[in-house]
């Protein structure tokens, strides 16, 4: 059952007829991605579709035969005679008609089975591929666009494995048996069909052809109104507060008539395709039998495979077969459209699977470490509460280097694009347990500075150190466990209170979970949810405030005990006195780790050990607090509200 | 429902109605083109006379044609009417909307708005073509196949009596088994697609804790659950085709068989030959209509949701009654007062969100209120356009009742700066004109002055006609605010407010513009809500809030001296003396 019907969509591309093109190599990656996941159950699907449909067309053989056999039995009226000739045509239909119910059944149940089991697949892969892509793909890319290729594109993928390709098989089945059938029987009579049905294709094809192009410019239309509604229902408190109803109405309505008169003709054009072809069949149909009957009373010869003489009981077959076979061509041209559609579904899923993954070629890896009162660090199976950085060399030795959270970054140089440099010459040094705020306006290079730490981005030129191991050499998932993030949105998810803090640290107790949740300052509040930490949150957590979302952000930073802490402007668009109780649960978070801070309000920063201050990416000044104010420089007006923080 | 979205047909009724005229006359010719076709097939049979068969060839071709004629016309006249009247409902959702107050889009929220104008009446326009083309179509298809059977065929056409009961309770046996199913699955794939929405808008968050494998694992489970649910839905459904083979088959199976008894035994006078195979079509038409009756039922169940949904948003009834007869049109002054007003969000909430309010505001007087989040701040300013409304007591402007006031001559006196502010794409002057249609390019400067928006705007490369992003995105907070003040400002109200409009932009900046608003509408009544002490240090009158009270009402010097809170708000902002830049 379709939900999603498959649509054009504005970049939809069209070929010179106005439809959309087509691309014989998204059908190949589709079916061969069908094959690699099913490779049995997909062809066998595939042969019992062709076996059930072209059954279904061998009927008119015996149909012909029994009518054939009443011809000459009608005069004598000798019923009991007839009857034995005419079971014994009517059995092996019969026995056909079984085989052909069990293909049927086998192939209806197994196609659902595969169909869903297909989607399945195909999502995970397209899911466990984008986890697997770089923050600069989710940066550059609308999260609308990603979400469009799990529902509007695999719903189109959906229509095309379980409804048009068995189609396009079961039509494709029926029209060559039939096809043969009557190459047996006559091939004058055959001709005439193949010219009627010509006909059909090219008024088809012209009609469909001018759907599309209506199609596509109601799509237009459409994603002009949903983005007017969408505008207008955000901005109706707006809309109330300035009287604007009217003016705001009457847009709409433009926009509304103009998508209705689109809709009108694309459907128009759509609603009468059926009728045309059906009726041209009709038609069709009555040509045949005239001609036909007039070609088998004039006697004139009757070329056909068999060499059989043209009789009534033939004719009367043909004209079975003639709607058969229109009926089959017109589901083969119905589904071209809807197997275009797919293909353009198909395509933009094989776009995001096609991304470049997250080049990964870091070695050096984070362990569990005992350290000897020596101070020489060794591997351990269990966990220590210490850890230490692995390290293979060249020669096949092993160092181990314990994990204390010094970051040097050394001469660096980024740009996102190629050519627009955002960062210039930065050069930090965060020894363990210092606090190094950066402070800037917005697009000064603050946030790009952490990203790259965390090698969400990778330097363009020079260098930066954990633990005197340069970045590039440890594996991404071991630096960044070992980096603590807190954002200034927070993102929760699905599930409770507990499963969220203990995102931090997964094999982390439920004793953990609260104690982090204590030390961050949330364990408060969340006491007083009326499930404590059972409470489900949803929607991001919705039903929590703003300032409630972002302790619970901090928990799940502190469960997993890292030694580098990250925050990113944590404490903006809350309110002061929230503010304060949240800077007391980061203050706790902050002891004893390497913290960069990035903060909009200047008292976040003010007892950092060192303040950056940023412009246009490059660090213009930097220092205690006191220095920064002695000096008078940017800080200054900054501090004394001279310059805006924007 | 039914009654809500039947009054959205309106003018295009008559095509709708020449719709089902088309599609009976396309269903009768349909059912007599076999009943036609037995007859031309006997008469070739009968080999006589070519003249007759080419009679009733042209017949049938003249039958042809006018099933076209009638089927095209359905296809025009359907597709006019069902877009239009999906036209009208998104018509009257929408101009519903706009007749709702706050209270009524608190309770609806944007985004379920928006899915109720586009995915649910695209549902409900596919259900309305249906409507009219399918489902009277089919069910007289069975009818007239039914009576024609009958007609030619006599007894034979008995078979229908087993077939059509037979299949019609299968059918509507796997319909009534796999909505269900279906409706619970799709629960899951919303929930599903949800699911990677959070993901995709946690990547940092996945990606910082180094969780894609955790992530992937988690998404596998759900997917596979799907899978099951959906399997197990699909299957029952796959029934349909296999039911629907057997019935056909068994139906050929039993014409020819008995068909030809018939035919041989009468010797061709109770039955000829053409009629055995005119017999298969009616029988094919019979259960294809049986199978669109079922997916129009289908289909239909599943569009009642939508229409449900339209329909609350029509049956809505706006909180805000406007006076009847003859309402006030003229704010005279700028004058606010508040006597025993209580307010709570709905009836049922049990805590009122402002309590005990007893507040008199001369004209032109600047008042700023400060307290922390959810202490009714924004909840107070908001009864003074009217946004809602007051649930006990009574709010005066101007010495009038604001419930007495026409209601657009109200708000255009009092210009409000909301704390979620909204830009519209477009330029900078059409979002300006929000305020005044006809304002002048000199007026939209000026008020951009005041605004301290100006500066900023001329730097742009096409100034005032620098267009808008969707959603206001290519301006920074601080400009966008500004732009908002004076978009505000243009509509030269006796009441201004400024609810926290001015938290991203600077110290200094802030001073400029509230020391514009004191120098050049001096006669204006200003309220501030704001975060920071400083910027409402200088007012006439503040207030501080807490609980939904008023706690604190006197000029800085008297609330340092008798207010707590205010105090210690003060303290703590000028102690930490974070004056700079905060959002």
């Amino acid at each position: 059952m379709p939900r999603g019907t498959p649509r054009y969509t504005a970049d939809t591309k069209l070929n010179k007829r106005g439809r959309p093109a087509f691309s014989f190599a998204a059908v190949k990656r589709t079916v061969g991605l069908v094959t690699e996941f099913y490779p049995r159950l997909f062809p066998a699907v595939c042969l019992l579709t062709v076996f059930s449909s072209a059954v279904s067309a061998i009927p008119s053989i015996f149909t012909q035969k029994v009518i054939a056999i009443i011809g000459e039995w009608t005069e004598s009226g000798d019923w009991t005679a007839a009857k034995a000739l005419i079971v014994r045509q009517i059995a092996p239909l019969i026995v056909l008609y079984v085989l052909s119910l069990i293909a049927v059944v086998l192939q209806t149940q197994l196609s659902a089975v595969l169909t869903q089991g297909f989607l399945s697949k195909l999502r995970r892969r397209l899911f466990d591929r984008m986890q697997n892509l770089p923050i600069r793909y989710f940066d550059t890319h609308k999260h609308g666009d990603i979400m469009s290729h799990y529902t509007n594109d695999i719903d189109t993928l959906r229509e095309l494995v379980s409804q048009s390709i068995p189609a396009v098989l079961r039509s494709g089945a029926v029209v060559l048996v039939v096809f043969c059938i009557m190459l047996w029987y006559s091939l004058p009579l055959t001709g005439m069909i193949l010219a009627g049905v010509a006909a059909m294709m090219l008024v088809s094809g012209k009609l469909g052809g001018g759907s599309a192009k209506f199609f596509v410019a109601q799509q237009k239309s459409v994603a002009a109104a949903e983005g007017f509604i969408q505008e207008m229902m955000a901005g109706q408190r707006v809309v109330k507060v300035f009287n604007h109803e009217a003016s705001s109405a009457a847009d709409f309505d433009a926009l509304n008539e103009e998508l209705c008169e689109n809709a009108r003709r694309a459907h128009a054009y759509a609603n009468t395709l059926g009728p045309i072809i059906m009726n041209i069949g009709n038609i069709l149909y009555v040509l045949i039998a005239v001609l036909g009957g007039a070609y088998l009373l004039s006697g004139l010869p009757n070329p056909a495979v068999s060499g059989m003489a043209l009789d009534i009981s033939i004719l009367v077959a043909f004209l079975n077969m003639t709607k058969q076979f229109t009926g089959n061509i017109n589901q083969l041209t119905q589904q071209v459209n809807a197997v275009v559609m797919g293909m353009a579904g198909a395509q933009r899923v094989f776009e995001l699977m096609d991304e470049q993954p997250e080049a990964d070629a870091g070695y050096v890896t984070l362990v569990n470490a005992e350290i000897a009162p020596d101070g020489t660090v060794s591997e351990s199976e269990r966990r220590t509460g210490h850890w230490a950085w692995k390290h293979p060399h060249g020669d096949g030795t092993l160092t181990y280097t314990e994990l204390r959270g010094d970051v040097r970054l050394v001469d660096v140089d980024f740009s996102y694009v190629e050519g627009k440099q955002v960062l210039t010459d930065i050069n930090v040094f965060a020894e363990p347990g210092q606090k190094v705020a950066f402070v800037g306006a917005t697009g000064a290079g603050k946030t790009t500075i952490t990203n790259l730490i965390n090698r969400f981005y990778d330097i363009e030129d020079g260098k930066i150190r954990y633990d005197g191991i340069n970045v590039n050499k440890i594996k991404k998932s071991d630096l960044r466990r070992s980096l603590g993030l807190v954002l200034q949105e927070t993102n929760l998810f699905t599930g409770t209170v507990m499963d969220n803090i203990r995102y931090g640290k997964l094999d982390a107790t439920d004793e953990e979970c609260r104690a982090a949740a204590k030390l961050a300052g949330a364990d408060d509040f969340i006491t007083r949810l009326p499930q404590g930490y059972g409470t489900l949150l949803a929607n991001n957590g919705s039903n929590l405030s703003q300032g409630q979302r972002q302790l619970l952000a901090i928990a799940r930073a502190a469960v997993a005990d890292p030694p580098v802490m990250i925050l990113d402007e944590a404490t903006s668009s809350i309110d002061t006195r929230t503010e304060a109780i949240i800077q007391r649960g980061m203050d706790k978070l902050m002891e004893g780790r390497t913290v960069f801070v990035i903060a909009h309000r200047l008292s976040t920063v003010m007892d950092s050990d060192v303040i950056m201050v940023l412009d246009h990416g490059r660090i213009i000044e930097r220092g205690s607090h006191r220095h920064l104010i002695e000096e008078q420089g940017t800080y200054y007006k900054l501090y004394t509200g001279a310059f805006e923080l924007e | 429902m039914l009654k809500k979205l039947g009054k959205c047909v309106r003018e295009y009724k008559t095509p709708a109605l020449l719709t089902l005229l088309f599609i009976v006359g396309e269903a009768v010719i349909e059912a007599l083109i076999p009943f036609t076709t037995a007859r031309l097939v006997n008469e070739i049979k009968a080999g006589v006379d070519l003249a007759e068969v080419a009679h009733l060839g042209v017949i049938l071709i003249g039958m042809a044609l006018v099933s076209l004629a009638c089927g095209g016309l359905a296809g025009f006249t359907s597709a006019r009417a069902a877009t239009g009247f999906a036209k009208n409902v998104r018509h009257d959702v929408f101009h519903k909307v706009q007749e709702f107050s706050f209270e009524n889009i608190d309770r609806f929220s944007s985004s379920s708005l928006v899915t109720r104008m586009t995915t649910d009446i695209n549902n409900v326009q596919m259900a309305f073509m249906m409507l009219i083309r399918i489902a009277v179509r089919s069910p007289l298809m069975l009818i007239f196949s039914v009576i024609m059977a009958y007609r030619m065929g006599g007894t034979l056409a008995t078979s229908f009596a087993v077939i059509i009961p037979v299949l019609a309770f299968g059918l509507f046996l796997v319909g009534k088994k796999a909505m269900p199913a279906f409706r619970a699955v799709f629960r899951k794939y919303d929930r599903l697609n949800e699911s990677i929405e959070e993901n995709v808008r946690a990547m940092r968050v996945v990606k910082g804790f180094a969780r894609e494998e955790y992530e992937k694992a988690k998404f596998a489970r759900a997917s596979d659950d799907i899978r099951d649910d959906f399997t197990r839905a699909e299957r029952i459904v796959a029934l349909n085709m296999p039911l629907m083979q057997l019935c056909i088959y068994g139906n050929m199976v039993f014409v020819l068989l008995f068909g030809s008894r018939l035919v041989i035994s009468s010797q061709g006078r109770l039955l000829e030959v053409g009629q055995i195979s005119a017999m298969i079509t009616y029988g094919m038409q019979i259960l294809i209509s049986l199978m669109m009756l079922s997916m129009i039922y289908v289909m239909l169940t599943m569009s009642a949701e939508s229409g449900k949904r339209i329909a609350e948003v029509l049956e809505e009834v706006p909180a805000l009654r406007e006076p009847d007869g003859s309402a006030v049109t003229e704010v005279k002054d700028g004058s606010i007062d508040f006597s025993d007003v209580r307010f709570k969000y709905s009836a049922k909430s049990e805590r009122y969100a402002l309590d005990d309010i007893d507040l008199h505001i001369s004209s032109g007087m600047t008042v700023g209120i400060l307290g922390g989040t959810g202490v009714g701040k924004s909840t107070l300013v908001q009864l003074i356009p009217r946004l809602y409304d007051a649930t006990e007591g009574t709010v005066r402007v101007g010495g009038v009742d604001v419930r007495d006031y026409d209601l657009k001559a109200l708000r255009d006196a009092v210009a409000m700066v909301l704390q979620k502010n909204e830009l519209f794409s477009g330029t900078i002057a059409e979002n300006l004109r929000w305020g005044d249609p006809n304002a002048t390019d000199e007026a939209l400067a000026e008020a951009c002055r005041l605004a301290q928006a100006d500066e900023f705007i001329r730097s742009f490369p096409h100034g005032y006609d620098t267009r808008i992003e969707q959603g206001g995105t290519n301006v920074s907070g601080g400009q966008k605010q500004r732009l908002c003040i004076a978009r505000a400002l243009l509509k030269k109200p006796k009441i201004l407010i400024l609810d926290d409009s001015t938290s991203a932009v600077d110290t200094r900046t802030d001073a400029l513009i509230r020391q514009g608003l004191r120098d050049y509408i001096p006669e204006t009544t200003k309220l501030i809500i704001a975060q920071r002490v400083a910027s409402v240090e200088d007012a006439d009158l503040i207030l501080v809030m807490d609980g939904g009270r008023i706690v604190g009402a006197g000029t800085h010097a008297e609330l340092m001296a008798s207010s707590a809170i205010y105090r210690e708000t003060y303290e703590q902002q000028t102690k930490s003396k974070a004056k700079g830049g905060e959002e």
